[in-house]
């Protein structure tokens, strides 16, 4: 796989460093330990704080700004932050109400935003996303992934921190999001870690993992590439099934590629699911279309839906200022 | 044992993972995501550069030095798991300026228990500790049983051996593995072996 890199174990600091001047206006790009806040601090108010493994922007650090977060820890690539970059970011940003986490729910960024909380000083909470129906809940295991829809929680409590929301009100409002939100990605390609220089899994070319999380392991089955229309309805069906909307709800719909499918399919799978969803006498009221949970240049890409209310309209519809998502 | 033998275990131990790149690799791009090997490199890397200030540490000092350093450095789900490891060690060891074989082999248990706490995993969930918990048990008996250190490694060896190979057949409930349901039948636990690499580093280093 052919890649721009110059040295590999200086890629992160460098697309870090080149992401910092192309959005001098909005983020500041801390390292060693690495984070990344807005420029300008935020007001007095609860501060939100991401962070995860590289290798899926825009997520977390281009969702820094006004009415999202307030800062985002970057890992290398795939692999989680640690501690001291939350400790780091958190007493950088931490306005003194309170600092919020919110966590895909992955053992590593679970066990080192665990550990981060434990040696604060200050009150924070989490938020654990685990949006990805792929993986059944169990008791046994980690249970299910924080995928795609993590960008819809850090949207919405994002705005109502921004409106004056307390710790406990944003951390409520995070696991209710979460609770009405479920995704599932399909893969035809696999990704290549740049450190590791060759594919994470092989896959034939008439192949797709259905299921995949955005790491490129795997989903429920692997099988035979099926339509497009075909595909959105087994996803929808396990989205739904998960969610069990009422007859006439409206819902959020984001279509979202991970890295290497064009715009060109995600919009054809975006009137797709539109289709299976109006059938279902369901209201698409809000839609989002793009690439903004990637895995690396995998091809493919993963439906979510979040069941909404005015409260989560009016929230998702509050102003947004940052480097990937404005409005 | 004193701080210089920690710091000969850890380079060992460097050198051991380095030579199974390979086969490391592949177990977790089989199974994993690709990133075991480069993350517990790194950690490696991190503690060999700062070897002159642990040498001015007493064990437990030094343990616990390496802990946070491994937690800040290796991230993922190892960083935590192996900061834990060693943290705990270390506060075990607080107040044995010298410790013997017997006195290690509770840090040792006290570390392997960090890592089930943190990681809430338990044997036979194809993890490290599927290797680790028997090496540690069997370590407890063997000291407290006076066995000499050559009979004691080797049987340590063989018992790391046993159970890395034995992570094969089992379905993972714990770790990135666990997505695969029965798919990762078959394939060893990365993790499992550079456990079981680790204790062959360290077992050579003491019977050279």
């Amino acid at each position: 796989m052919k890649k721009f890199v110059n040295d590999v174990e200086q890629l992160l600091a460098e697309s870090l460093q080149g992401m910092a001047a192309a959005h001098g206006d909005l983020l500041s790009l801390h390292l060693d330990p690495t984070f990344v806040t807005r420029k300008q601090r935020a007001p007095s108010k609860v501060v939100l704080i991401s962070g995860g493994g590289s290798g899926h922007e825009p997520l977390h650090c281009g969702f820094i700004g006004k009415g999202m977060l307030d800062a985002a820890c970057p890992g290398q690539v795939f692999t989680s932050p640690t501690p001291d970059q939350m400790l780091a970011a958190a007493l950088a940003v931490d306005r003194g109400h309170g600092v919020l986490f919110i966590v895909k729910n992955y053992a590593g960024d679970v066990m080192n935003f665990q550990m981060a909380a434990e040696m604060m000083l200050q009150p924070c909470a989490t938020v654990l996303v685990n949006d990805d129906v792929a993986i059944e809940r169990s008791t046994h295991g980690t249970g299910r992934r924080g995928v795609a829809g993590t960008l819809i929680v850090e949207k919405i409590v994002g705005a109502a921190a921004e409106a004056g929301a307390s710790l406990q009100q944003c951390k409520v409002l995070g696991d209710r999001v979460n609770s009405l939100t479920a995704s599932m990605g399909v893969a035809f390609t696999s990704c290549t870690v740049p450190a590791a220089r060759r594919p994470t899994f092989d896959i034939a070319d008439d192949e797709m993992e259905f299921g995949v999380g955005i790491h490129g392991e795997p989903g429920r089955r692997r099988g035979p590439v099926r339509p497009a229309q075909q595909l959105v309805e087994e996803l929808l069906n396990a989205i739904l099934g998960d969610l069990h909307p009422k007859p006439g709800s409206q819902v959020l719909l984001h279509v979202n590629g991970f890295g290497g499918t064009p715009l060109l399919e995600l919009y054809l799978l975006n009137h797709c699911a539109n289709q299976v969803l109006q059938a279902q006498g369901l209201k698409v009221a809000r839609t989002l279309v793009g690439n903004y949970t990637t895995a690396l240049e995998m091809a493919g890409g993963s439906l979510t839906v979040t069941l909404l209310d005015e409260e989560l309209k009016s929230l998702w519809d509050a102003p947004v200022h940052t480097a990937a998502l404005r409005w | 044992m004193n701080t210089q033998d920690i710091i000969a275990a850890v380079e060992a131990v460097h050198a051991g993972i380095l030579a199974n790149e390979d086969q490391i690799e592949s177990l977790d791009r089989a199974i994993g995501d690709g990133d075991h090997f480069i993350n517990v490199r790194r950690g490696c890397e991190a503690i060999t550069a700062i070897k002159a200030e642990l040498l001015t540490l007493p064990p437990a000092q030094a343990f616990s030095r390496i802990g946070m350093k491994l937690l800040s450095t290796i991230g993922g789900a190892s960083g935590p798991l192996i900061g834990s490891f060693f943290i705990s060690m270390g506060r075990d060891l607080e107040g044995s300026p010298e410790p013997d074989e017997k006195r290690f082999a509770r840090a040792l248990a006290a570390g392997v228990q960090a890592i089930k706490s943190r990681g809430k995993a338990e044997l036979g969930e194809k993890t490290m500790l599927d290797v680790l918990i028997p090496v540690s048990r069997l370590l407890l008996r063997l000291v407290d049983e006076g066995s000499d250190r050559d009979t004691l490694c080797a049987k340590l060896k063989q018992e790391a051996e046993f159970n890395m190979l034995a992570t094969r057949d089992m379905i993972a409930t714990k770790g990135r593995a666990h997505f695969l349901g029965d798919r990762a039948l078959g394939h060893i636990d990365p993790g499992a072996k550079t456990s079981q690499v680790a204790l062959f580093a360290v077992c050579d280093l003491l019977t050279a």
